[in-house]
């Protein structure tokens, strides 16, 4: 542990700073009224343009990701850098949907996507769906960041052998999250993601410009890895596709593209914005971390250039290959600058963590609490109970890490993204048409979930030695074609739901069967700041439109 | 069933299908995956597809400029 000593003693004077920065956030831009869902849970809708890049920006690439990523082309190669064509896609694919979806929630008050679903499909029953798939799949993804910290506090030798040795550093670091969280609500991420953000531009732009010289150049570090994947006996791994695995490379940047901005917490951060050209020049200048992705992804080839060996994993026998870019860091950086890199990574993890146990919390609140529990619950008793879940879905995530395998959390993040996709056609396609029937998108939804499950439960993982739940690649095999290819479940499972929403429609329409009644007007998805709002708290006499 | 819009507002402009460039592209992977030519050391499969990054970024910042309201609508713009 002494070894480490420089680096610990930076890492946690950079954490205590943010936790210090984190509670005077409150004050930041202070409403007026902070009792109010919109301050705490969207930050009184009012981000410009740099908050809102730095917001989405901390919030969309998390610290798993900067820690996952480089593990996955450190282990499989070329397939891992699915992530860059996966943030390329994006913001193109959601450039319109999402300024609709601002307008809409802008001229309605909605907070969370299923208050959309709600009035949209009139529906309540389908708005439960929405909101109980984002709060299961955000869940997990808040577990995940746990792994982020802890991979690094491994690499630091802070964590003792005895279960509640290892996890007290993690124990300490989400309960200030926690309360910091419960005190500034959306402004505290908002706050925080400047510094993490400027640490990892600044920790990164010297990895990838050192790190190459001292390696022998980009040129030997490709040919290191690939004289490495020629050597191994998987089929699947090499610095460039193959045959069997491009179709899952192409399907699994589309579905998580798709899946991405269906998660609640990335909609918390778009609808803080405060108007639409917010978000379109965001579209634009987002880009600029998935560089950076694609960059930290290529510090999985320096760390097999620079011979790092994974540490061991919680169960005998595995490696812990989450741990090869802190390894990585360690060995080739100085002691001060590996504790930088490592409060960034650790910091990293706190501001997604906090906006997605916000954003779970409003989907409580709203969904759930207001919907079945108290109809008439005030705004400032939707805030109270939102601070309040938000804490209980922390101490579920650090519950999640302390007394389940982490392994149980990745196979759930794998999961929580091939469901939260079959919020899609409710969500997504609700923005710009109202064919699909209610019940046919329940039905769609039921559809695609159980075919989701059937799929994943299929699929084994040889690394593991596990039978089901080992990926999210499904061998096309499966359904009889005579092939070795595969392709990600989450596609097949969201085209099915949509097939199925479009025959229960014809059949429920034929019937005749009620759709209720849409509570939006075309306009409402141009609206833009400034525009008059409709707030279902208050009659306002401009509630145009709102029976037609 | 709907009333028409109150102001005619609308997103729809032609400008728009230049979207579907950096969302069809990055998904073809004949068009980058191989390992020659290289570029800097980088593989093509690499730095093709961090080029679409760019590219991805030139057709979204079109799209804006071509399509953003007049300024006297963004009073409360930055």
């Amino acid at each position: 542990m002494s070894d480490h000593i420089t680096e610990i003693v930076v890492f946690t004077a950079l954490f205590l700073l943010v936790s210090g920065m984190g509670f005077v956030a409150a004050k930041w831009r202070a409403p007026k009224d902070m009792a109010h869902l919109d301050e705490w849970g969207l930050g009184g809708r009012s981000f410009g343009g740099w908050i809102t890049w730095f917001l989405v920006g901390g919030d969309l690439y998390t610290a798993y990701t900067f820690v996952a990523v480089p593990a996955l082309i450190f282990g499989a190669g070329a397939a891992g850098f699915f992530a860059v064509p996966y943030t390329v896609i994006i913001y193109p694919l959601f450039f319109l949907i999402l300024i609709r979806l601002w307008s809409v929630s802008h001229r309605h008050g909605f907070v969370t996507p299923a208050d959309f679903v709600r009035t949209r499909f009139d529906s309540p029953t389908l708005a439960l769906l929405v909101a109980i798939t984002g709060i299961v799949a955000t869940m997990p993804y808040i577990a995940l960041q746990l792994v982020g910290i802890e991979a690094v506090l491994k690499t630091m030798g802070v964590t003792g052998d005895s279960a509640l040795a290892r996890h007290a550093p993690i124990i300490v670091a989400f309960a200030i999250l926690a309360a910091y969280t419960y005190q500034s609500g959306l402004r505290a991420p908002a706050l925080i993601a400047f510094v993490k953000d400027t640490l990892i531009y600044i920790v990164i732009l010297v990895a990838v410009l050192y790190l190459p010289y001292k390696l022998g150049g980009w040129g030997s570090i490709f040919d290191d890895a690939n004289a490495k994947f020629q050597a191994s006996p998987s089929p699947n791994d090499g610095i460039t596709l193959n045959a069997n695995n491009q179709l899952q490379y192409v399907t699994l940047a589309l579905g998580s593209a798709l899946a991405l901005f269906l998660y609640p917490h990335s909609i918390t951060g778009v609808l803080a914005s405060k108007n639409r050209n917010v978000i379109k020049r965001n579209m634009s200048a987002l880009p600029a971390y998935s560089l950076l992705l694609g960059l930290i992804a290529l510090l999985g080839y320096m760390a097999i250039s620079a011979g790092v060996k994974p540490l061991p994993g919680t169960n005998p026998g595995t490696v812990d290959s989450n741990t090869v870019v802190p390894l990585l860091f360690d060995q080739q950086f100085p002691a001060w600058f590996t504790g930088v890199a490592f409060a960034a990574i650790g910091i990293g993890a706190l501001v997604p963590a906090a906006i997605m146990s916000i954003a779970a919390a409003n989907l409580f609140t709203r969904n759930i609490y207001k919907e079945y529990l108290r109809k008439d619950a005030t705004p400032a008793q939707e805030a109270n109970v939102s601070k309040i879940t938000s804490l209980v879905v922390k101490v579920g995530a650090v519950a999640c890490i302390i007394f389940l395998d982490p392994q149980f959390s990745i196979d759930l993040q794998l999961i929580g993204g091939i469901i939260i996709l079959q919020t899609g056609p409710a969500v997504a396609l609700g923005l710009y048409t109202r064919w699909l029937h209610r019940g046919g998108l329940i039905a769609g939804w039921v559809a695609g979930m159980g075919l989701g499950m059937w799929m994943l439960y299929q699929i084994p993982n040889a690394a593991t030695g596990r039978k089901h739940f080992g990926g999210s690649a499904f061998p096309l095999a499966e359904f009889g074609f005579d092939t070795r290819r595969t392709i990600y479940v989450g596609f097949i499972a969201v085209a099915v739901n949509i097939l199925v929403a479009v025959i229960a429609t014809l059949i429920l329409r034929a019937t005749k069967t009620p759709e209720g009644v849409d509570g939006t007007t075309p306009d409402d998805y141009f609206a833009d700041e400034g525009d008059p709002r409709l707030e279902k708290t208050r009659t306002t006499p401009d509630a145009i439109g709102s029976s037609t | 069933m709907t009333e028409p819009a109150r102001s005619g507002r609308s997103d729809r402009s032609p400008w728009n299908w230049l979207l579907v460039i950096p969302i069809v592209i990055p998904l073809l992977t004949p068009l980058y995956n191989r390992d020659d030519p290289r570029l800097l050391g980088f593989p093509a499969f690499y730095w093709v597809q961090l080029a679409f990054i760019l590219l991805g970024v030139a057709t979204t910042s079109a799209v804006y400029l071509a399509t953003r309201r007049p300024r006297a609508k963004e009073a409360g713009d930055e």
